[in-house]
């Protein structure tokens, strides 16, 4: 399989990237790992004339912790960076074990988080996790940047905020005080297939009351969606095993999930009945894991 | 970046320095060549294989800078300024690594298309961990798929290499 052609460019500054996406307009791709554009490139489903690679933006790598803004995530960490990060994995290890359960290792050491996001497909795996860790986006263009919640970004399958001229830049997860988190998916198989549906949950336990929770379901319907009814039925209520089995009820039944090869809606709606009740008993037992 | 190269019917093509094995190959490439198509078809290390090239099955996997990555899912300039190691590499001075000995000893080779990625998985693995479990060795070659199907024995090599440690 051939790729067509296209110029390259890979500039070496965040701002250079901007105005080339500025100039070339809707004829130019950004390039991150490659493991979605360059599939879709060999189907093809896109030819951009313009390729605008971020593999001299080093800068987008970092992955550090930062006093009073929280745990920062550079777009272009791979899935393997976030599954290896010792900043991560002591802080939220709900996102390291979520990176480490997707694709498989090749991919894993090309893959970008940014890349995962901004591909927006509803199975996605990262974004269900950082969203329940109440995730904030920063967008940068040519004229500054922008900062949203990540759960604000998607509008549909392949259809999000960003501009033509935009480059997701990091990924900010802000101190909030949660005692848990986990992301749990079902796939096919245990490596290299897609999850079926996963279930994301941050909690915030007081002794046995839950005071404060977020559910993020992942191939639940077009985007990733918050299960706020489900968030409703625990928020502080003391948790007992019924109480968690009715959330993950009220989460089947307010998801939208598709048929397809991977599963019909019947049986995906029942994975994520199933899965929001097991990720919230991980995440409120076991704390981030 | 790769220097650019304009050729008269507008082509641009890159030079780039590419370190294969050890040795740096100055080459000169499109935009759109794969890591996989310039070693197969310019440098000629024909051990690394094409199966699905859509990064699902593992036999185009090389090394760069000692991670096993896809290089059907690479372009060839992204590639400059890493270090590569394809399955040509593993064993200088013709000597076979003991991974590919423990390979040939426990018949973990059928038809051996699976072979050369199977073998940097492995190998990448044992660098960063000379003892791993089996449930480890299972992981490190999730992404390399036998269409033989022979991952007990596949399994088994890796295991009996890295006990020889
Ligand atoms: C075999 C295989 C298995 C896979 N398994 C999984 C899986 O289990 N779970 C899963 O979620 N995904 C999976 N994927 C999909 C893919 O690997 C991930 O979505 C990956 O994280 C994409 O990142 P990338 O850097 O390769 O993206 P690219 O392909 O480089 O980019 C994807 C899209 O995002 C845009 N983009 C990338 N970075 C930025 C940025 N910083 N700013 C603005 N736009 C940007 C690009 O223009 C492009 O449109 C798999 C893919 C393959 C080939
Ligand atoms: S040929 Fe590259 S992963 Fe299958
Ligand atoms: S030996 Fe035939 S594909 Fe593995």
């Amino acid at each position: 399989m051939y790729l067509p052609d296209f110029d390259y460019y890979a500039p070496d500054s965040v701002a250079e990237a901007c105005s080339l996406l500025a100039e070339h307009g809707p004829k130019a791709k950004i390039l991150a790992g490659g493991t979605d554009l360059l599939h879709k490139m060999k189907h093809g489903e896109l030819a951009p004339e313009v390729v605008v690679s971020l593999n001299n933006l080093n800068a987008l790598k970092e992955i550090r912790y930062e006093q009073g803004r929280g745990l920062i995530i550079g777009a272009r960490a791979t899935q393997n960076d976030l599954a290896t990060s010792p900043v991560i994995q002591e802080k939220y290890r709900s996102i390291s074990e979520a990176a480490h359960h997707m694709a498989n290792n090749q991919i894993r050491h090309i893959g970008t988080v940014g890349g995962n996001i901004v591909n927006a497909v509803p199975s996605a795996d990262l974004p269900p996790i950082l969203m329940a860790l109440g995730a904030l986006i920063q967008l940068v263009g040519p004229t500054g940047k922008r900062t949203m919640l990540l759960e604000e970004f998607f509008l549909g399958v392949h259809q999000t905020r960003i501009q033509g001229d935009e480059i997701l830049t990091e990924i900010i997860i802000p101190e909030q005080g949660f005692t848990g988190s986990t992301y749990i998916r079902f796939g096919l198989r245990r490596s290299g297939a897609l999850a079926v549906a996963s279930t994301a949950v941050s909690v915030t336990m007081d002794g046995e009351i839950c005071r404060g929770l977020r559910i993020a379901l992942g191939a639940a319907a077009p985007v990733p969606m918050r299960a706020r009814a489900a968030e409703a039925v625990l928020l502080n209520r003391k948790i007992t095993d019924e109480l968690l089995e009715e959330a993950g009820v009220q989460a089947a039944q307010e998801s939208r999930p598709r048929n397809s090869i991977r599963g019909s809606e019947e049986y995906r709606r029942d994975l994520i009945r199933v899965l929001t009740r097991r990720a919230l008993k991980k995440a409120i037992t076991e704390g981030h894991v | 970046m790769a220097q650019v190269i304009t050729d008269a019917q507008g082509v641009k093509r890159y030079l780039i320095n590419l370190s294969v094995n050890g040795d740096t190959h100055t080459l000169m490439v499109k935009g759109n060549s794969l890591l996989v198509n310039v070693l197969r078809e310019d440098l000629e290390l024909t051990g690394t294989k094409k199966g699905c090239e859509l990064g699902d099955c593992g036999s185009c996997t090389v090394l760069m800078d000692g991670k096993p990555v896809n290089s059907c899912m690479v372009l060839a300039v992204e590639a400059e300024g890493r270090a590569i190691t394809t399955i040509e590499g593993v064993a200088p001075n013709d000597k076979l690594d003991k991974l590919q000995e423990s390979f040939i000893d426990h018949a973990a080779i059928q038809c051996g298309y699976c072979t050369p990625g199977m073998i940097l998985s492995g190998k990448a693995l044992l660098t960063r961990n000379p003892h791993p479990t089996e449930e480890e060795v299972r992981e490190a070659i999730s992404g390399n798929l036998c269409r033989c199907t022979g991952y007990v024995n596949i399994v088994k090599a890796i295991l009996a290499a890295s006990e020889q440690e």
